[in-house]
Order: C-alpha cells, then structure tokens, then sequence
C-alpha cells in the first residue's frame, strides 16, 4: 500500500493490543447476544465509572488491580440491581437497565468532575479511549519491552478464553435453556452472576486502552456477526474471534489510511475498529450462506427465472406436439405466458446458453436437450392432473393450476411414484398423451 | 498482617485530609451558598430562568414521549437514537467547514444529527425485521457502530482550525450551564411539538402501546405511528444532547416513565406523573448545579431522577414495595383466619355437644395444623380481638359471628374439593391440599355455580369426602392422641346444617 505511514513499534503495538481487546470482549459477547442481554454490556460498560472513580479516591493512585475490584464489583452490582428492579417492579429489562446504568454513570461522573483537580483520570479518556497512546506505556515482561495494556489485556483474553473452554457446558446449557439447566443441577444464577463478573474485568482492562466505545462494539457486533453465519456455538466463538480480528486490523489501518485520501492526519483506531465491524457486519447479514438478505433475494429471483424457462420450454413443447402451424416468436410466447419484456429476454438469453432452445428466422424452438426438459416437465404436469383428480378428488377444473404449480418441484423417483398411482395412465384428464420418461440428457 | 494494616491507615488519612479541606471551604462558601440559593429562588438570575426553563421543558417531554416508548418495550431505543446523532452532528460539521458555512450553527448541526438520529432508528428495524438478531443485538450494534463512526469523524473534526473551539464534546457530556435563550426556545419549542404530538395522538399511541395487532386490524397506520413515535425520540434526544448530554437524555427517557409505572395502571395518569417527575427533576437538577457550580448539572438531573426512582419502588401506589408488603401480610393474615376457623369447625363439627359448643383446646388446634405456639397465640388474640372466638382459658370457642364465617369456609372448602373429585378426576387423598389453595379466593358466583353442580338441598353443608385426619401434621406422638379422639368422633358422623 503506497504511502501508508506504518511504523512497526507503533502501529504494530497498537494493532497487537487492539486484536487482544476485540479477541477479549468478543469471547464473552457471545453469550451477551445469545442471551438476549447486548444492552447489558452497553450498560456494564457505562456503569462500572464509579467503581473506578472510588477505586481511585480510595488508592489514589490508576494501579489497575483496585481498578479492577471497583469496577467488576460495580458491574455486578449493575447486573444484580437490573434483575431486582425488574422482579419486584415487573418493569421491562430494558427499562430497569437504564435506569440502573444511567444513575450509576452520572453517580460516577459526579465523582470524576470532583476530583479533576487532581487527578488524571477524565471521562474523555474514559469514553474514547486513547489506543494510539499504548505504545508509550511500556514495562518489561520476560526481558522484552511490551506496552503495558497489552499484557493486560491478553492476560484477560486468555482469561476469557479459559473459562469459556471450562465451563463451556455450562455456559451453553444455560444460555440456551435456563429450566433445563436448572432441573439438571446446573444453577443459572451462578452462571449468570460469573458471566457478569467476566463483562466486568474485560471491560474495565479494555477501558483504559480502547475506550467504552470500543469494548460494545467488540462485545457485541462480531458475536452478531457470528450468530448470522453459523448455527453451531463453538464455530460462532471461533468465528467471532477471528471476525474481531479482522475488524482491529482493518480498523486500524482505515484509521491511518482513509482520512490522508481527504487530507487529514489519523483518526481514532477505536471508533473506526466499530465502523470496520459494522461493515463486516453488514456483509454478513446481506451474504451469509443460509440467512444473507442478498442470498435470500438471489434465491428468490433464480427460482423466477427457473419457473419462468419451465413455462417456455413447456409451451414450446405443446405447439410443437399440436403440430399447429403457430408461429412461435417470442413476442407470441410472451403474451401466452404474461411476462415481462426483459425478464423474458433475460430467460430466453440464458436457455439459449445452456442449449435448449433455437432460434431459427424469428421462429423460437427447441433443442434435443430442450426437448428433454419439456418432456419430463409435461410428463410431471399431466400425471400430477391424473393424480389430483383419481386420487386426490380435486374438481376438474382446479387440476390445471395446481398442476401447473407442482411440475417444477416434480423429480423423476415421484414422478415414477405418480405414474404406479395411477395406474400407468396413457392420456392425462383433458386426452391429451402422457409422454414417456426420458432418462438420459442429451448431449449438447 | 501489616501489609493489610498499611492501606487501611492510608484511607484513614486520605479521609481526614478530605474532611479538613471540607471544613475549611465550608466556611468561605457557605455565605455564597446562601447568597445562591436566594438568587435561585426568587429566579433574580436571568441566566439561571433560563436554564431553569429549558430542563423543565425537556424533562416534561421526554417524561410524556418516555412512557410511551418504556410501555412498547424499547426504552433503550433512546439510548441506541441519541448515541447514533453523533456521526451527524460530526459530518454537518466537516460539511459546512468544507462549503465555508458557520461552521457552530445549530441548526445545521442539529439538521445532520436528525438525520443519522434517524438512520439508526431504520438500522434498527432493518436488522430486526430482516435478519436472524433479535432487537437488543440490533440496538446495540446500531450504537456502538454509529457512536464509533461520530467518534472516528470527530477525531478528524478536532484537526480542522476551529475544530477545538466547536466544543463538540459538550454534546457527550452536555453543558447545561451556559444555555442560552435561543438553546431554551428551541428545546420548548421540541418540547412542545412532542407534547402536542402524544395529546393529539393519546388514543391511537395508547393502543399502540398495549394491542398493536388490534390497533392494526382498526385500521390505524401503525408503521407510521411507530416512526412518529421514534421521531419525537429523536428530536427529544437531540435537543436533549447538547442540553444535558448523550447519556442524561436517556436518563430522562426512561427513569421518569419506570417510576411513574408504579403508581398507577392507568395510562393518563402515568403519563401525566413521569411529566411531573421529569419537570421536577430537571428544575431540580438545574438548581442544585446552579448552587453547586461544580456539580455537572447532567448528571445531577439523572441523580435527581434516579432519587424520584427510588421514592416510588419503596412508596409507589400501585406495584411499591411497601404496598406489596402489606398487600401480602393482608393476604397472609386473611388465610390464616380461614385455616383458622375451619380447623376449629372441622375439630367440633362430629363430636359438638349442645352445652360445649364448637370449643376446642389450644392443643388439639396446635396439632391440628403445623402452628407453633407463638403463631397460634397470634392468631388467636387477633380472632378474638375481631370477634370471630372468644377465650376460655386454654380453650377456643367460636362466637355467633364466627359459626357463621367458619362453617361458610368449610362449606366452600368442601364444594370445592368435591368438584375436584367428581369433575377434575383429582384423587380424594389429595383434594385437600389443592382446595387449600383455592378456597381463599372463591367468589360468590363460583360458589353459585358449584352449588347448582354438586348439591341438591343449597344450605348443606357437604361431608368432607376425605378422613379429616389425613392432613394433620403427623409425628408418631400426635398420632397416637389423634387416634383417641379419632374413635371417639368418627362414630358420630352427620351433616351440619346451618
């Protein structure tokens, strides 16, 4: 990439420790999406400032294991009186965690304005973070140089990473069904409870170095991400991992890269790590294999245009079987079948390249191959008509439409089942002749 | 042993150094203090009115627009709507710096805010409708992805020349103090608008609310009454931001509302208490900042909300935990009464003779049913105090009143097992536990209905269609006493009739 200012003590540091972060907070983000409880992270995350702010007043001093009591205590605190207020108010859990987290954010605010004289412990810092200043910080651990966050936060990854390879059975059964983990021993109170204690500690390591901002959007969009692309929990928190990979590396090289194209300097790794995972997220939901919107349109229209050939190829047969002397040119065909000029032109486009029709001085045909198609599809249609009416007792004129419905979603096992059913039939309900099965698809 | 001494002598002298320094401001700042409040309260200050004015206005509001959202379960839809302004108010900004406007003009901020205020509330539905996340991962994915974009956009915004001048920030943490008139009419005038909103639309937000499938199949524009709702939202949040900050307006969207919950059931009502609570705690939060210079006003409003908060869980009409702590001792005690007069009925009821009248002794009560001493005392005292027995010694006797009541508890207790038996195919070994249950809240027409079903003269009083001794409590020494009186009153049986 030209021009792009990369410095490997700086932007390696800041990349290594962002990717520790996102792996962090996106292991225990699973269970938050899967339990329906995102916002609690949100909440968490705001929640826990005055458990530092006190943790502060009471050492003064940002040594981080205090930080870290005040703040997972806090954060449990946050879960606790959540699930209190609305078991004894029947408030909503949305409602009782805002007003949870709000109060507990403005009590640690109120804390942190007070005693900004002295310190340098300020809610900016707290809300955005401040990754770019990483490298700066830097102690030494096993004779080598490493920015102090980073031990940190892969100390808390590999946390996170053991208990969730520890209790996995655990955590799975209760996430997924509380009363059955309840009857088979497995408390979910417990469960619960360990599991907000482990939102805590990672949110307050990630704090320091990324910023609230950062730590929601870690803990939640790649599980999101995830969720959409598999349905297996152990693929989810390997992929959610690898997808909060992606979204640190690609975040902060878009952080560093995007804004020189419009003449700024860098801007902010973090908030851009949350954009780079939106659009991951984004992606995932329009091109996931079973769920994507995208996919789900592309289904939707190839299953158009499959019918819409099957209903040409099935009129090509017919006037070629009636011998009529009608000039089948496409204008024709289109009025017969009440379609659309250029989804017709489309279709036609496609049946020509995969062999099945002709086209000979205006005069559409069909091909040896098409011929198959339409055999076996009006094969599929009169036997299916024979069927409604013998077996079934559909009125005889219903069993053209609904015929006509079943042809294309007919193989040739059900339609020999058909065939047996009705007694090897020659001639359909209208007189019309069965035609035999062909087998073999001709060659191009 | 010392190594945990050490920090404890370390708070022990921060704490003192905190409480001398306070002693020491405190005679410097109480005249001012003083002098303040009285400004404050005769409102001689007219930057103060303003103020004063501009929370009020907000917090009425996003008290009214709040309950609405809280009752549709999206109370943190504000939450997810004022954190993804952010992005806007940046790129309105980068804009008209590019295109050489003012860049600090608030409308075109506010415009930009709107916009993406907006855009987030369509993400939202859009995830929800169209994938797989359920609404609590689309709200926080729409937050934190739009926050970290507002965050990234005003990293570049801060390099801009007059990017540090802009105070953008303010918007995060809001700077109630120095609002100024044109900021208080545009938040009365949002106010307003929201306000005139949920009156005109009370009826369709009220159905809304609590059928919404009903209110669709009335043929009310539901989607359209839903974007409403969320575009008054979003006007409260944004005038909301750079009024209290991003996290107080949703404070004041959702605790004001989840507090007036617990007074009332009634949809007028609760709407019309969360404004009050949200007028009060922003003029309340705004005076308490305006005297203490150095408490932010924001987070004093939300302190003021969550004490409101408070105020209702533990004194609330409707659902507070002192009314449902005395709800429930009510109850306790009403059942208690039942049991009671019942096992007094049933214990006399085949051996009652004319000159001993339905009386029984604290022993044969006590072994009855698994009272202890001291509640069986209570209970007694307190059903003589009422008049339903009176005392005699160590023995019970039911009073006219209490015939009444008892053998009318017993009659129904029996109906209702009964109907147990011969329409729920319960077996009559355990008929007895679940009419226990049941009894306390038979109503009269249930009564009624069971009478018709089950028995053919209506003033009877049915036989218990189980041996009464079956419930007792039973440990080998109370069984064999029981088994004596056992034979001395199954010989009579008969039925009591009132």
């Amino acid at each position: 990439m030209p021009n792009l200012p990369w410095n490997w003590m700086l932007d390696g540091w800041i990349v290594a420790t962002a990717i520790a972060c996102a792996v962090a907070c996106s292991l225990v983000g699973n269970f938050l999406v899967l339990r329906r409880m995102s916002m609690l992270g949100d909440a968490i995350t705001h929640a826990v400032l005055p458990g530092l702010a006190i943790a502060f007043f009471v050492t003064q001093s940002r040594a981080s294991f205090p930080m870290f009591l005040g703040a997972a205590a806090v954060g449990v605190c946050t879960a606790f009186f959540t699930e209190w207020i609305q078991k004894s108010g029947r408030v909503d859990e949305g409602a009782s965690l805002g007003v949870v987290f709000t109060t507990l954010f403005a009590i640690g605010l109120v804390l942190i304005v007070h005693s900004i004289d002295n310190v340098d412990l300020d809610a900016d810092c707290v809300l955005y973070g401040a990754i770019e200043l990483v490298p700066l910080d830097l102690i030494t651990l096993f004779g080598f140089q490493v920015p102090r966050s980073f031990s940190v936060l892969c100390g808390v990854m590999v946390l996170n990473a053991i208990l969730i390879f520890a209790f996995f059975k655990e955590l799975k059964i209760t996430s997924f069904d509380t009363s059955l983990a309840a009857s088979v021993g497995f408390p979910p109170s417990v469960v619960h409870y360990l599991l907000m204690t482990v939102v805590s500690i990672t949110a307050v390591a990630s704090f320091e170095s990324v910023g609230s901002v950062l730590v929601v959007a870690m803990m939640i969009v790649p599980p999101a991400t995830a969720y959409l692309l598999t349905s297996r929990l152990s693929h989810m928190i390997v992929a959610s991992a690898g997808i909060a990979c992606i979204s640190a590396i690609l975040g902060h090289l878009s952080a560093i890269a995007i804004p020189t194209w419009f003449g700024f300097r860098s801007t902010s790794t973090a908030g851009m790590m949350a954009v780079a995972s939106g659009c991951l997220l984004v992606g995932a939901a329009a091109l996931a294999p079973r769920h994507g919107i995208l996919v789900k349109l592309w289904h939707q229209i190839s299953l158009g245009w499959h019918i819409l050939a099957d209903d040409i190829v099935a009129l090509l047969y017919r006037v070629e079987e009636k011998e009529s002397k009608q000039c089948a040119d496409s204008r024709w065909i289109r009025e017969a079948l009440i379609c659309n000029q250029h989804l017709f032109t489309v279709v036609q486009m496609w049946l020509r390249f995969r062999g099945e029709i002709k086209t000979t001085e205006d005069r559409i045909s069909l091909t040896e191959r098409g011929h198959f198609r339409a055999q076996n599809l009006v094969r599929s249609h009169r036997l299916w008509e024979q069927y409604l009416l013998d077996e079934v007792g559909v009125n005889p004129d219903r069993i053209h439409p609904q015929a006509e419905k079943m042809e294309h979603y007919t193989d040739r096992q059900l339609r020999q089942k058909l065939h047996k059913a009705t007694d090897n039939p020659e001639v359909d309900p209208h007189g019309s002749p069965i035609p035999d099965e062909r087998s073999t698809k001709p060659k191009k | 042993m010392t190594s945990s001494v050490v920090p404890l002598l370390k708070i022990d002298v921060r704490l003192r150094e905190i409480i001398s320094s306070a002693a020491v401001t405190f005679d410097q700042d109480v005249l001012t203090v003083i002098q303040q409040i009285q400004r404050l309260a005769f409102l001689e200050d007219y930057n103060t009115r303003v103020v004063l004015l501009g929370t009020a206005m907000l917090g009425c509001a996003a008290g009214v627009v709040g309950v609405f959202t809280l009752l549709r379960k999206r109370a943190l839809m504000g939450d997810a709507i004022s954190h993804a302004t952010l992005p806007g108010i940046a790129i309105s900004f980068l804009l008209s710096n590019a295109l050489g406007w003012s860049e600090k003009s608030l409308p075109i901020l506010l415009a930009g805010a709107t916009i993406t205020g907006l855009l987030g509330v369509l993400s939202i539905l859009t995830i929800r409708n169209l994938t797989k996340l359920k609404e609590d991962t689309a709200l926080g994915v729409v937050l934190s992805v739009f926050f970290g974009a507002g965050i990234a956009l005003l990293g570049i915004v801060q390099q801009t020349p007059s990017g540090h001048a802009a105070g953008l920030e303010s918007f995060i943490l809001g700077k109630t103090a120095s609002m100024v008139a044109s900021d208080a009419t545009l938040i009365a005038m949002a106010s307003l608008i929201c306000l005139s909103f949920s009156a005109l639309m009370f009826k369709e937000l009220k159905l809304l609310c609590f059928d919404e499938v009903f209110a669709g199949s009335r043929g009310y524009p539901i989607l359209t009454l839903d974007l409403m709702l969320m575009t008054s939202v979003v006007i409260i949040s944004i005038v909301g931001l750079q009024a209290v900050g991003l996290i107080m307006v949703v404070a004041l969207l959702v605790i004001p509302a989840a507090a007036a919950r617990f007074w009332t059931d009634n949809l007028g009502t609760m709407t019309l208490l969360s404004a009050i609570i949200g007028t009060i705690s922003g003029i309340a939060g705004a005076a308490v900042s305006a005297v203490y210079p150095r408490l932010p006003s924001g987070a004093m409003i939300v302190l003021v909300c969550a004490l409101c908060f408070s105020v209702s869980v533990a004194a609330g009409s409707r659902r507070g935990l002192i009314i449902r702590t005395l709800r429930r001792l009510r109850i306790n005690r009403l059942v208690e009464r039942h049991h009671f007069l019942r096992t007094i009925f049933e214990l006399t009821e085949e051996s009652s003779q004319p000159d001993n009248p339905y009386q029984v002794s604290f022993e044969s009560l006590s072994q009855a049913r698994t009272w202890n001493q001291r509640e069986l005392r209570l209970t007694v005292s307190r059903a003589t105090r009422e008049g339903w027995v009176t005392r005699i010694g160590q023995q019970v006797r039911l009073t006219k009143k209490g015939k009444i009541e008892a053998s009318r508890l017993t009659r129904e207790h029996r109906l209702w097992e009964l109907f147990l038996i011969h329409h729920a195919d319960v077996a009559p070994s355990r008929v007895d536990r679940e009419a226990d249950h049941i009894e306390h809240v038979l109503e009269p027409e249930i009564v009624a209905e069971l009478e018709m079903l089950l028995l053919k003269d209506e003033r009877q009083i049915p036989q218990s269609p189980h041996d009464l001794k079956h419930q007792e409590s039973v440990t080998p020494q109370n069984r064999d006493n029981m088994r004596v009186t056992n034979v001395s009153s199954s010989k009579s049986s008969g039925q009591e009739s009132l």
